[in-house]
């Protein structure tokens, strides 16, 4: 015996996540396998979709209307602007909390190091800090958290023209927290409104960390801070925040660890809790049987090799970060079902020089063809019904373009929308 | 010295070319190479974003700082004493499923607990005393099970509890659980033991037209606290699987060493690892599987056993350990079973699960809910993936309680907001804290599998 789906996804970040929820709202009984956690709480919870050209002109306005322009390699070219659109549609009935929709044209989101990113979604934690607002800003950076350097952001963000004036300044987070105290320690205090020492008195966490902004707030309209505003209630904790200081409080989305990260991957799986996707964590898939389709696939526990099958299967195990992709100093392969992944044979052609190049590890990944099948070397399907979703996809540069969260959502409903048809 | 400092001998355009130096021995043979784990470590603190203890507690580190970090200042500096921090670790090992890189966190957190309670912890003390009898609670149990109405009564005692928590260190704010009046292994030799489990299989087989020499044979592994404290769980596994055709022997066995890792006593541990680990693959070797209902037992056998003792037998073993419902879930139509089954009138009906830390990296936290959820007479609702606090003995030590009750406060409010008022777990000391806090009755899923399956 072997545990039994239709639609088997590999993968727990973006791009499976969103093609499990797509193959289960077409009807399939999907089960969904990750190594670890999902990765989410590695990315900022910005959502992009294109934000500059393949050739680096950017920032763009309209996201869709650059898709016909990319190179036909792209795997936004092989699933269509139309899918692209239809995937965002699903990401935002998921991700109730994210804004944007309302728009096809780019946010301008400014992040922890001071610069401006365009982006499709963001999270309503983020909403107040956009740079096309024309409000007053004054960013808040707490001492212990060397991430985000609130007068060097500010600073940069002057720099870079933004259309209000904007100061940051350091405040020391009130109680006697740690210096290097985790970002859920913060979220958990300003939560649950926990009691903080402050010179001896025991103050609600947030009305202390309020006051110790107050007197830097010289009237700008909006107080952002590092994202460590909650995580179970971070509206409630932006709204308190946003009454002690009578103004507009917004969260800087931060490298990782990030809680607007976590938070998204919390709507995401409660998304696939409902709509009934058996999911597993904490072991990974090692191997596979099958020649023209794949049989069945096995989770390694400690060395028992579990079976589980399915009619088709999602490959959406992440890139060369994410280990999707994997290389050595001979070869780049696709380690679970040894998928080809072009490159070439001079391991010194697979990157630029310059540190800034254009390197084609970049774009390391499978080739498909337009259902996302993987391609062998010779061009052949390489089994007919596993498909390909995110970062695993080769042909793009996601980092450059800022395209990685719209690929992967439009990639991952293809996948999980065909494999859940197919498998009916 | 800070990052941005960089050694003066180090040349980046020539980095020490051409200078001779000594390879040397940094590892002493008998021990395991964490290394390429701490090097795997890229910093994301993903882990400590994980850590229930950092998350309450202002004192702690979190794992980052326990694993990878710690390793490196211990290969670095020659004095350097393990950090006594790495006492609050409460060996939930969360971190390891959180690692994107694979770090062997708990592994790392478990050899540097051994290191200071061996190197570092006074012998003479009394948390180390403390320690070591909460950690040897199987000891404790097997006394107080020949005598269990008394040891009921004693443990339980006003003054007694009192002067455990002045002299000990142990909380008098829980109820000790109750010692069984039978054991589970004199109940199982009561029912004819190995010939009559094998005995019974066969009728099973027989009933649902299965070979009756069909090679179904599985070793329970039913811990301390299925034997001493809720035999019922043992007695639901072995009338489940035999339901099923599986003939289940209960083989010679210890602590499976949860407790004795989480306090750092890991000689004890060994000790009981090389019972189990010789009584379990000879069994192997015969083609049984190793079966345990607690999901911190199995987690000891499949991953800290072979991360931590180098133990003839001990990766055969490890790859056939399985929890008691992944096991039938991988060999049997469970679905397909539970799809007409009746539920006991006994059973509740709505119950509010609870995933055990350690059903996570064993990728069963969902299992039960998943399994359960498609039943139609039961309602099963997981109530979040808070920890619950009390992580075996953590809960148990006066310093602690306050924090393990502050961890478990989101549990105990999801089960609040739950249906019904009984609670369903894998781990014993998950009951018993999910007991203590909502006042509500815990079973565990082989007791519902047991409702639904067995007339």
């Amino acid at each position: 015996m072997a545990i039994e789906s239709d639609v088997l996804v590999v993968g727990g970040g973006l791009a499976g996540l969103t093609a499990a929820l797509a193959a289960a709202r077409s009807g399939g009984d999907v089960r969904l396998l990750s190594y670890k956690q999902s990765t989410l709480r590695s990315a900022s919870g910005l959502v992009d979709i294109l934000g500059y050209t393949p050739a680096g002109d950017g920032p763009l306005t309209d996201p869709y209307g650059a898709i016909p322009t990319l190179p036909e390699t792209h795997p936004y070219r092989t699933v269509g602007v139309d899918t692209v659109r239809e995937a965002m549609s699903l990401f935002d009935e998921a991700a109730p909390t994210y804004r944007g929709a309302h728009t096809d044209t780019n946010a301008l989101v400014p992040t922890h190091g001071g610069t401006v990113k365009p982006t499709g979604r963001y999270p309503a934690s983020a909403s107040a800090g956009l740079a096309s607002d024309g409000r007053d800003m004054l960013l808040v950076g707490l001492e212990s958290m060397t991430d985000f350097d609130a007068p060097r952001a500010a600073a940069h963000l002057e720099a870079a023209g933004v259309p209000f004036d904007v100061r940051g300044v350091e405040i020391q987070f009130p109680g006697d927290l740690r210096a290097d105290a985790k970002v859920t320690r913060y979220a958990k205090l300003l939560d649950t409104d926990g009691e903080v020492s402050v010179r001896g008195r025991e103050r609600p966490a947030r009305e202390a960390l309020a006051a110790r902004v107050a007197p830097h707030h010289e009237g700008e309209g909006r107080v952002g801070f590092p994202a460590v505003l909650g995580d179970d209630d971070p509206g409630g904790v932006r709204a308190a925040l946003a009454d002690h200081l009578g103004a507009a409080v917004f969260e800087v989305p931060m490298g990782p660890p990030s809680l607007p990260g976590l938070r998204l991957e919390d709507h995401l799986f409660a998304a696939l809790d409902d709509a009934g996707v058996s999911i597993e964590t904490g072991n990974p898939v090692t191997g596979f049987e099958g020649e023209d389709r794949v049989e069945q696939v096995f989770v390694d526990k400690n060395g028992a090799k579990i079976p589980n099958t399915a009619e088709q299967y999602v490959l959406a195990t992440g890139g060369l970060v994410g280990k999707g992709i994997d290389s050595d100093r001979e070869a780049v392969h696709e380690p679970i079902f040894d998928c080809h992944v072009a490159h070439a044979s001079d391991r010194y052609e697979w990157f630029d020089g310059d540190v800034f190049g254009d390197h084609p590890f970049a774009r390391f990944g499978v080739d498909t063809d337009h259902h996302l099948r993987p391609l062998a070397a010779d061009g052949d399907v390489e089994f007919e019904n596993l498909r390909a979703a995110g970062a695993v996809l080769g042909g793009y540069d996601f980092a450059a373009e800022k395209s990685g969260s719209g690929v992967s959502i439009a990639t991952g409903y293809q996948a999980g929308h065909t494999a859940a048809q197919e498998a009916s | 010295m800070s990052d941005a400092e960089s050694p003066h001998e180090f040349e980046p355009a020539e980095p020490n070319t051409g200078e001779e130096f000594e390879t040397v021995e940094v590892f002493p043979e008998d021990s395991f190479d964490l290394r390429p784990g701490s090097d795997s470590c890229y910093k994301c603190s993903t882990c400590d974003t994980n850590c229930p203890v950092a998350e309450v507690d202002d004192e702690f580190p979190g794992p980052k700082f326990q694993g990878p970090e710690q390793w490196r200042l211990k290969q670095n500096e020659e004095d350097y004493e393990i950090d006594d921090s790495v006492m609050d670790c409460s060996n939930c090992m969360r971190c390891d499923n959180a690692c994107p890189a694979g770090v062997p966190l708990s592994q790392m957190h478990n050899t540097a607990r051994g290191e200071y309670v061996s190197e570092s912890m006074s012998k003479r003390s009394v948390t180390y005393w403390r320690n070591r009898i909460l950690a040897n609670y199987r000891t404790s149990a097997r006394i107080a099970s020949t005598v269990p109405r008394l040891a009921n009564f004693v443990m339980n005692f006003g003054p007694a509890r009192w002067l455990m928590e002045k002299t000990m260190g142990v909380t008098s704010e829980r109820e000790f659980p109750a010692f069984a009046t039978e054991t589970f292994r004199e109940w199982y030799s009561r029912e004819g033991g190995a010939a009559g489990s094998r005995e019974r299989a066969r009728e099973h087989r027989e009933r649902v037209g299965d070979p009756v020499d069909a090679d179904k044979k599985v070793a329970y592994f039913h811990g301390c606290y299925s034997n001493y404290n809720t035999p019922e769980v043992g007695k639901a596994m072995v009338r489940v699987f035999e339901r099923f055709g599986y003939e289940v022997v209960v083989p010679e066995q210890g602590c499976s060493g949860t407790p004795m890792f989480a306090n750092g006593m890991l000689d004890d541990a060994r000790r009981d690892a090389e019972v189990n680990i010789s009584s379990l693959s000879d069994l192997v070797d015969q083609g049984y599987d190793a079966i345990a209902s607690c999901t911190s037992c199995s987690m000891a056998l499949r991953q800290e056993y072979p991360e931590l003792f180098d133990i003839e037998g001990v990766d055969e073993v490890a790859a056939n350990t399985f929890e008691s419902v992944e096991y039938l879930r991988i060999h049997e139509d469970l679905p397909g079973a539970l799809e007409d089954a009746d539920i006991d009138d006994e059973m509740a009906a709505e119950f509010a699960y609870h995933a055990p830390c350690h059903a996570r990296n064993q990728g069963l936290d969902r299992q039960a809910v998943e399994l359960f959820g498609d039943l139609e007479a039961v309602d099963i609702e997981d109530v979040g993936d808070s920890c619950s606090g009390i992580s075996g003995t953590y809960g148990w030590k006066s310093e602690k309680y306050e924090k393990s009750m502050e961890i478990g406060e989101e549990m105990f409010e999801h089960m609040e907001h739950a249906e019904g008022d009984t609670g369903m777990t894998e781990c014993p000391t998950c009951a018993m804290q999910m007991e203590h806090g909502t006042g509500y009755e815990i079973r565990h899923p082989l007791e519902l599998l047991e409702a639904a399956l067995v007339d």
